[in-house]
């Protein structure tokens, strides 16, 4: 059962992904749709991660489904890397480096705020960062 | 078409990495999320690769291939989320100089393996 979840959450992570990129393309040479949907999906496991071990009592499948199928498959470390030297082979080696910057410190800020918003859902005050 | 392609090879890519990090948590315990950096290190690897050689394979099919096995596969195989958990969950453990190694790690591995798959071993 595990499997199933995955494979479909996949396929619709996946699906998802290329319609926001086929949406919205490039961007000044800047593959802005692979930054919006790890920005995105970020946010989306930080809050997804915080919430189910607190308060929304997930069954681990759906879980998994959601958390490792759709937003694992949204998100995307390869086409990142590869942008970020398409990017770079085009002289453009300071636009390269922003994009790398800019991808690891806003995808930590989008799950960070991911999981505040879980923890207020939860009322969990004791927590500190 | 292009949708259940794409959809087709996301699905194949999320059930590797799931299947990578079982086995590598199955097996051992570790307090370095070594599943993720695998995966996203292979699969840079392999994205780079197929944006080279993948058209010259099957130069009948078009952008099918790529669709299938890059946006799809590639994609999926490999997770930008679950990097950024880590990094924040390792933080919050107050273990900050292994969040940036894993960090420094993640992003000059994947960018020098994605450059082997482009561009072929440095002669």
């Amino acid at each position: 059962m595990p499997y199933i979840a995955v494979a479909i959450g996949g396929f619709i992570g996946a699906i998802l992904r290329y319609g926001v990129s086929e949406w919205l393309g490039t961007w000044n040479g800047l593959n802005i749709a692979t930054l919006l949907t790890n920005f995105a999906g970020c946010l989306a496991l930080g809050w997804l991660n915080t919430i189910s071990a607190n308060r929304l009592p997930l069954h681990p499948n759906v879980r998994l489904g959601i958390g490792t199928g759709v937003i694992g498959a949204f998100t995307t470390f390869s086409t990142f890397t590869i942008d970020a030297w398409k990017l770079f082979e085009n002289g453009a080696f300071e636009q390269a480096l922003t994009y790398i910057w800019l991808s690891v410190i806003g995808g930590l800020l989008f799950t960070y705020v991911g999981y505040r918003i879980a923890s207020a859902m939860t009322g969990d005050t004791r927590l500190k960062i | 078409m292009n949708w259940l392609l794409v959809g087709i090879g996301g699905m194949i890519g999320a059930l590797m990495r799931y299947q990578v990090s079982r086995y590598i948590n199955g097996r051992f315990t570790v307090r370095f999320p070594y599943p993720t950096l695998i995966v996203n290190l292979s699969g840079a690897f392999l994205l780079g690769w197929f944006t080279r050689e993948l058209h010259s394979y099957f130069p009948a099919l078009g952008s099918a291939p790529m669709l299938l096995l890059g946006v799809g596969l590639c994609g999926a195989y490999t997770t930008f989320s679950t990097f950024s958990y880590e990094v924040m969950t390792m933080f919050r453990e107050r273990r900050e100089m292994t969040a940036l190694f894993y960090v420094v790690l993640s992003c000059v591995g994947g960018f020098a393996l994605s450059a082997i798959g482009l561009f072929g071993l440095p002669k």
